[in-house]
């Protein structure tokens, strides 16, 4: 594929990711704060998240298997992962967050779990989307091209 | 608010190059933010730990122009972080959460931050920040300029603090950090800003620990029921000071009493545990919650810390430390606490000392004494009032080491952020060796110094001369350890009840010799403030405590947390103070000393009677502490 084609792919696939929700305009606010001095910063906090969300889902998983359920721990948890969410744009991850919050609120087990599975699979699917996307990137910087905004 | 150029010391092109401090446990979000501000040109520093943070700040205060913090953090509230760097740094700092609840949003402001943020933080937000800055800078200069012009704060007080007052000098620029001095901090004591009208709108007066020593004993004195602005301008009788000034400072200290009282309660249970000093003492400070002040402490910072004179910035703002307390006895100048108390002279144990503080009889007031102690001089700098907050006023314990040796148990004099003597907060370090008054007062942990500098160190400052003594005289003072915090006010009160049964309000134990120099003079200095207890027992005077000059705290007493704070210091004098040793007279403690069960009981008694949460904890040891000092 050459790069003026890659450029249009990477363009179309990023304006789709917004429609369907996966990423907002926050997300739009990071790619405005990498400049030349700081080149590679979305790629950065995104995996970052990726690193960050990883934790705190497992320790989700945890701490909604035990015999009682720490609620409070839960809350704490899934609060910080909508705030790293929220920070990068991941809009639908973030959506589930606060439905999960409330559950947790109503120490609702039942909930609870339900949420964390939603709240994994968006976050694989925001994760997948990412990823390629990135690739995406990859390619057209080492065709010599740039990325378009 | 007009922009104005800094052009004071440098010529930086401020905003830019403004060096921001940001904390927050969440790495992505802390990226971002670092991002976000660099783009904005600021100089940021960052870190995931709210304990590094404070290090760092601790370690040079001049480092940063501004603070950025999450509110949820594992290792300390952030709240508690805003409310430590206002006291102790007197830094503007901004909270940053993805929650943005009314209730939250509002915690934030009481506890004293500039600005709230919500998450995701947009960089346009960040760009005005730097408005946080310049506000507190132009007033703090205005205020300095106004202390030169003013005479130094009442140089009357004199006592021990020391604050340097002299210099007002304008220092100037140096601002926030200075003011934290003492020495500022008397100058500034009036803070209007005469010098210099223009434009400025009414420029922050700076409630230095000797003003805020005059305020509670004017407060003490009228009763904290009665206690209004005019009549309180009036018993300050400091020049430059207007009633609306003390009006909002007024409000204030309410509010910080009340606060205290709330964690009193929890603290009250507190006390026994005391006997041993530090580590009681810090030993409760985990207690509370405080757990992080206490990781201070533990580190013996914590009483330095606390008495670190922070500013309470929370709640009333900077608490100088009162170096004039007034505390005459009190050990060193302020730094009753921390256990530096040293001698007051009081030939009790600390505790004796402690207890001095309250009974105030001594007619310094109580604050006197304590914003001595609180002066943290121990610490260092008696800045303002340390924390008294900060004590690990855990709730059990550490609030006096009752037994006997209350004063091993410094006194941190940790005042709660309010006004310093919040109610267990007060950790009135006296003669560090002594008393720890820790326990009750350091109730709240919160690093509410305490009585704002002022009041409730000196008074534990005081406290713990005394409390060594009183150390010895009681034997049975130990439990009175006391849970001083506890509920914080009544506390203090209680105490009162023994010796004086004049006292109404706790006047801490202060009375019972026994019972508060148990925890060595925890001299809740909490209660004593604490609305409540206008412990201070004051009125103690003379009885029970006869050589001791109790300050009667409870005299104060009720004096909503006011006069708590307001006890006269606990004169030590010598052997007067507080320590209200054991007075074998009983009257007021119930039989003195030996009984410092009595005496705890006495108060507790009366903190019930009070209605003060405070739970029976309280009376015993707490009492003792309560000295309020």
């Amino acid at each position: 594929m050459d790069l003026v084609q890659l450029q249009r792919q990477l363009v179309e696939y990023r304006t789709s990711l917004y429609h369907e929700g996966f990423l907002d305009a926050q997300f739009t606010q990071l790619q405005e704060l990498q400049d030349e001095n700081n080149p590679d910063f979305v790629v950065e906090v995104v995996s970052l998240f990726f690193e960050d969300s990883e934790r705190l889902l497992n320790e989700l998983t945890t701490a909604l298997e035990q015999q009682s359920v720490d609620f409070k721990r839960v809350d704490a948890h899934v609060h910080q992962l909508k705030g790293s969410s929220s920070s990068i744009g991941a809009q639908r991850v973030q959506k589930v967050c606060i439905a999960f919050r409330n559950y947790c609120e109503e120490k609702n087990v039942e909930g609870c779990l339900k949420c964390l599975q939603q709240v994994k699979h968006e976050y694989s699917l925001v994760k997948t989307k990412l990823e390629s996307m990135f690739q995406l990137e990859q390619q057209i910087l080492s065709a010599g091209g740039s990325i378009p905004m | 608010m007009t922009v104005e150029r800094i052009v004071s010391e440098t010529k930086d092109p401020f905003p830019v190059g403004m060096r921001v401090l940001a904390v927050d446990d969440d790495p992505t979000c802390l990226l971002l933010l670092e991002t976000l501000l660099r783009r904005c040109q600021y100089h940021v520093t960052t870190t995931s730990q709210a304990i590094t943070a404070l290090k760092m700040l601790r370690e040079n205060k001049n480092m940063f122009d501004l603070v950025i913090s999450d509110v949820h953090m594992p290792d300390m509230d952030g709240f508690k972080l805003l409310e430590l760097v206002g006291l102790e740094m007197d830094l503007p700092v901004i909270m940053l959460s993805a929650n943005g609840d009314t209730k939250l949003v509002m915690k934030g402001i009481t506890h004293g931050a500039c600005d709230y943020l919500l998450k995701p933080v947009r960089i346009e937000e960040l760009k005005n920040i730097w408005q946080h800055v310049v506000r507190r800078k132009k007033f703090d200069r205005k205020d300095r300029n106004n202390s030169d012009s003013k005479d130094k704060p009442h140089a009357d007080s004199g006592e021990a603090a020391g604050i340097g007052k002299a210099d007002n000098n304008v220092k100037i620029n140096k601002k926030r950090k200075d003011q934290n001095e003492d020495e500022d901090e008397d100058l500034d004591e009036n803070g209007h800003d005469n010098d210099d009208p223009s434009a400025q709108k009414k420029p922050r007066v700076v409630w230095s620990v000797e003003l805020h020593r005059k305020f509670v004993a004017a407060v003490n004195q009228l009763g904290i029921e009665k206690a209004v602005p005019k009549k309180i301008l009036e018993l300050m009788n400091v020049e430059k000071l207007t009633r609306e000034n003390v009006a909002s400072h007024l409000q204030k200290f309410r509010l910080y009493l009340k606060r205290i009282s709330c964690v009193a309660n929890q603290q009250a249970n507190m006390a026994a545990a005391v006997g041993t000093a530090d580590s009681s003492y810090l030993r409760m400070g985990s207690l509370n919650g405080l757990g992080n002040f206490h990781a201070f402490a533990g580190t013996d910072q914590l009483h330095n810390a606390a008495f670190r004179s922070f500013p309470p910035s929370g709640v009333l703002g900077r608490l100088n430390t009162p170096a004039g307390l007034g505390i005459r006895g009190l050990p060193s100048p302020g730094t009753i606490q921390l256990g530096h108390a040293q001698n007051s002279g009081h030939s009790s144990n600390d505790q004796s000392k402690l207890q001095s503080l309250v009974p105030g009889n001594h007619n310094t007031n109580i604050l006197q004494g304590m914003p001595m102690s609180l002066e943290l001089d121990q610490l260092q700098n008696n800045k303002g009032v340390t924390h008294i907050g900060e004590l690990p006023t855990a709730n059990s314990t550490a609030v006096f080491p009752v037994s006997g040796s209350l004063i091993d148990s410094r006194i941190a004099g940790f005042s709660n952020n309010s006004l310093g003597v919040t109610s267990n907060s007060l950790m009135l370090e006296g003669s560090s060796q002594q008393a720890t008054l820790h326990a009750s007062n350091l109730r709240d942990g919160v690093s509410s110094i305490g009585f704002q500098n002022v009041n409730t160190l000196s008074d534990f400052a005081s406290i713990d001369p005394l409390s060594s003594q009183l150390r010895d005289s009681k034997a049975d003072l130990q439990g009175q350890a006391a849970p001083i915090n506890c509920n914080a006010g009544p506390m203090i009160r209680s105490v009162p009840q023994e010796w004086n049964a004049p006292y109404q309000s706790h006047l801490m134990s202060c009375s019972v010799n026994s019972s508060i120099p148990v925890n060595g003079a925890m001299v809740q200095l909490d209660q004593c403030l604490d609305r409540n207890n206008s412990i201070f027992h004051r009125t103690m005077d003379s009885d029970s405590i006869g050589p001791l000059n109790f300050v009667d705290p409870l005299s104060i007493e009720h004096s909503e947390g006011l006069n708590s704070a307001a006890m006269k210091p606990p004169v030590i004098e010598k052997e007067g103070y507080l320590m209200y040793q054991p007075r074998p007279h009983g009257n007021h403690i119930p039989d003195n000393i030996g009984s410092l069960e009595d005496l705890a009981s006495a108060m507790m008694k009366q903190d019930r009677d009070k209605g003060n949460p405070t739970n029976g904890n309280f009376g015993h040891n707490s009492y003792s502490h309560r000295t309020c000092i």
